[in-house]
C-alpha cells in the first residue's frame, strides 16, 4: 500500500505543478460546452430528456475532460521510459503490480480533478445537481472511466517505444471512443446502423451514469451503466498490469 | 577479504548477438572494480544482469552470496545503482527525488528524513535541495543520483559511466567522491567506463572487456607493468622497416599499429638516441617519436591490436549493419 502510495503521491506532486497543462486540459471541454452549447441551444430540441442541449452536453464534457486527461495520464510513462525515470521505479524491490496501480491511481485522480473542474464551472452555466447522492452517483462514474482509461494508456504505454504513435491512438482510439459515446448527442437520434456501436463503446455507459447523476435522466439504465464501465474498469487493470509487468528496458 | 561479487561463465545473448560471451571473476568486499571497454563491449549488459534488470542466457552470479535469478528483491535491496542515462525525475526537487527513492525501499520516516540530510550533505547539494532539478547542471545531477544510489545504505554500488558527458573538473570532483566513499563506508563499487584515466586512477581492479570476453584482469600497475617498460612511439611512412630494424635484445616488444610502431623498453630516455641512430643508419624516414610511461590506452592497444576508439568505430559500423540486417 505504501509503494502505492509513493508511486501516486509522486504524480499528484507533478501534477500540480503543471499549471499549464491544468489549464489546457480544461479549455477543450470548456469551448465544447460553450460554443456547442450555447450555439445549438436553441436549435436542437431533446424530447424526453429535459430539452435543455446546454444541460444535456455538462455530463458529455466532464466525461471527455476525464477521458483525455487519464489517457494522457497512462501513455505519459513513455516519458518516464524515455527520460529513464521508468528504471529507478522498476529496479527498486517493489512488484510491478504496485508501481502499476500506484500510476493508475495517480491518473485516475488527476482525471477525476479535471472533470471536476468542469463540473464546477458548470453550475455557471446553469447545471442544477439533483441531489447530493446524485453528485456521487456522478463522482463514482468519474472515478471508474478515470481508472478505466489510465489504465489503458498504460496498456498502450506499455507496447510502445516513444511518443510518436500518439497522436494516432488519440485520433483513431480516443476520439472515436468519445465521438461515439452519446456525450455531444443522444444515442438514440443516431441511425439504425451506428446504435449497436454507441453500445460497444464502454464510455457510453460512463456519460449515461454520469448524466443520470447530474440531471437524474439517462438513456441506459444506470445499474447496467455502473457494471459495463465497472467491469471495463477492472478489465483494462488487469490488461494494463500484464502489458507493464512485460515492460523491458 | 570476503567475496562481494561472484560472476561464473556469465553469458547473455540477443539472439545471434553474444553481447556477454562466458565471463567470470570475483569482486572482494570494499574493492573499486572497474568494467573497462569501448562501448557496445557488453559492460552496461553485465551491469543489468547484476542489477537483475536483464536475465542471463546462462551462467550465474551472486551478491553477497545472494543468487541474482533466484532472489531478485533479496539483490535488489543490497545494491544501489547509477544508470549510465539520467534516471532523475526533473519535475521534482533534489528532496523529493531523494525522499521517493526512500519510500520505494520503506525507509522509515525519521531515518530517511536523516540519511537525506546526511548525503544531500555529501554531495553538497543541501543547499540546493528544495530546487526542481531541472535547474541542476549535469555534474549535480550526477551526484544527486549518487546520493539517491546510497540512501538505502547498499553494500554494492554500481555506477554505469559516472562521469559520461561531464567536464574535466566535475569529473575530477566526482572521483574525489567515489574514494572517500569506498574507503569510508566500506562499499563495494563496480565501475564501467571507457576513459581509461578514470579506470586507472579510481580502480583497485580492471577488468578489461571486449566484444564481450575479458581479455585482461588485474591492478591497473600490474596491467601498465605488463606492458615491458616505458613505451616509445614512432610515426613514419614505413612502419614496416621499422619493425625490421628494431631487433635489439632490450626491446621487449614492438607492435605496429597503422602507421606508427609501439616499442616497449625500459629506461626508454637512455635508449632513445641508439633508437634514432640505428634508424637513420637504415634510411628509415621518421615522421615524429615520443616517448611516455605505459597507460591503459597502451594495456588495450596490446591485447586487441586497437584503440579503444578505433573499436568504438568498428562497434558502430557492425551494430549499424546488424540493424540493416534485422529491417530487411
Amino acid at each position: 500500500m505504501d509503494i502505492i502510495y509513493t508511486i501516486w503521491l509522486r504524480n499528484m506532486k507533478r501534477y500540480v505543478r503543471s499549471k499549464s497543462r491544468i489549464i489546457g486540459s480544461i479549455s477543450m471541454p470548456l469551448f465544447f460546452l460553450l460554443f456547442l452549447g450555447f450555439g445549438l441551444n436553441s436549435v436542437v430540441q431533446l424530447p424526453g430528456l429535459g430539452g435543455n442541449y446546454i444541460v444535456f452536453l455538462i455530463p458529455g464534457m466532464v466525461a471527455m475532460s476525464v477521458l483525455f486527461t487519464s489517457v494522457f495520464s497512462g501513455i505519459q510513462i513513455i516519458w518516464d521510459k524515455q527520460f529513464g525515470f521508468l528504471k529507478e521505479t522498476l529496479v527498486a524491490p517493489v512488484s510491478r503490480l504496485e508501481i502499476m496501480l500506484g500510476q493508475t491511481l495517480g491518473g485516475a485522480t488527476t482525471a477525476v480533478l479535471q472533470g471536476f473542474m468542469i463540473l464546477v464551472l458548470s453550475v455557471f452555466i446553469g447545471l442544477r445537481i439533483s441531489s447530493p447522492t446524485g453528485f456521487l452517483i456522478a463522482l463514482g462514474f468519474m472515478v471508474l472511466i478515470g481508472i478505466s482509461f489510465t489504465a489503458f494508456g498504460i496498456a498502450i504505454a506499455s507496447r510502445m517505444e516513444d511518443m510518436t504513435g500518439f497522436q494516432l491512438i488519440m485520433n483513431f482510439v480516443v476520439f472515436p471512443i468519445f465521438g461515439l459515446s452519446g456525450a455531444l448527442f443522444p444515442i438514440s437520434s443516431l441511425p439504425a446502423w451506428i446504435a449497436p456501436l454507441t453500445l460497444l463503446d464502454p464510455l457510453t455507459y460512463g456519460v449515461e451514469g454520469i448524466r443520470f447523476g447530474l440531471t437524474g435522466v439517462s438513456q441506459v439504465n444506470p445499474v447496467a451503466c455502473f457494471a459495463v464501465i465497472g467491469g471495463f474498469a477492472l478489465v483494462m487493470t488487469v490488461l494494463g498490469a500484464f502489458l507493464f509487468r512485460k515492460i523491458k528496458l | 577479504m570476503a567475496v562481494a561479487i561472484k560472476i561464473s561463465n556469465l553469458t547473455k545473448k540477443f539472439g545471434d548477438l553474444v553481447a556477454v560471451d562466458n565471463i567470470s571473476f570475483d569482486i572482494e568486499q570494499g574493492e573499486i572494480f572497474g568494467l573497462l571497454g569501448p562501448n557496445g563491449a557488453g559492460k552496461t549488459t553485465t551491469l543489468s544482469m547484476l542489477s537483475t534488470m536483464l536475465r542471463p542466457t546462462s551462467g550465474f552470479a551472486t551478491i553477497n552470496g545472494i543468487d541474482i535469478e533466484k532472489d531478485e528483491d533479496g539483490v535488489r535491496k543490497s545494491i544501489g545503482i547509477v544508470f549510465q542515462d539520467q534516471s532523475l525525475d526533473e519535475e521534482l526537487t533534489a528532496w523529493e527525488n531523494m525522499d521517493f527513492h526512500g519510500r520505494l525501499y520503506r525507509i522509515p520516516a525519521d531515518i530517511r528524513k536523516q540519511r537525506i540530510t546526511e548525503l544531500l550533505n555529501l554531495v553538497e547539494l543541501e543547499d540546493r535541495k528544495d530546487d526542481i532539478v531541472k535547474t541542476f547542471s549535469g555534474g549535480m545531477r550526477r551526484r544527486l543520483e549518487i546520493a539517491r544510489g546510497l540512501l538505502h545504505h547498499p553494500s554494492v554500488l554500481f555506477l554505469d559511466e559516472p562521469t559520461l558527458g561531464l567536464d574535466p573538473q566535475t569529473r575530477n570532483h566526482l572521483w574525489q567522491y567515489i574514494a572517500t566513499l569506498a574507503k569510508e563506508k566500506g562499499i563495494t563499487i563496480i565501475l564501467t567506463t571507457h576513459y581509461m584515466d578514470e579506470a586507472d586512477r579510481l580502480c583497485n581492479r580492471i577488468a578489461i572487456i571486449d566484444h564481450g570476453k575479458i581479455i585482461a584482469l588485474d591492478s591497473p600497475k600490474n596491467l601498465k607493468d605488463g606492458i615491458g617498460g616505458d613505451v616509445v612511439t614512432i610515426k613514419s611512412p614505413d612502419p614496416e622497416a621499422i619493425v625490421a630494424v628494431l631487433t635489439e635484445p632490450w626491446i621487449t616488444r614492438v607492435e605496429r599499429h597503422l602507421d606508427e610502431v609501439n616499442i616497449s623498453l625500459q629506461n626508454a630516455e637512455q635508449h632513445i638516441s641508439t633508437i634514432v641512430t640505428l634508424l637513420n643508419t637504415h634510411r628509415v624516414p621518421i615522421e615524429s617519436i615520443a616517448i611516455h610511461k605505459p597507460t591503459l590506452e597502451d594495456v588495450f592497444l596490446s591485447f586487441t591490436g586497437k584503440t579503444i576508439r578505433e573499436e568504438e568505430a568498428d562497434h558502430k559500423m557492425n551494430m549499424r549493419m546488424y540493424q540493416r540486417m534485422v529491417r530487411h
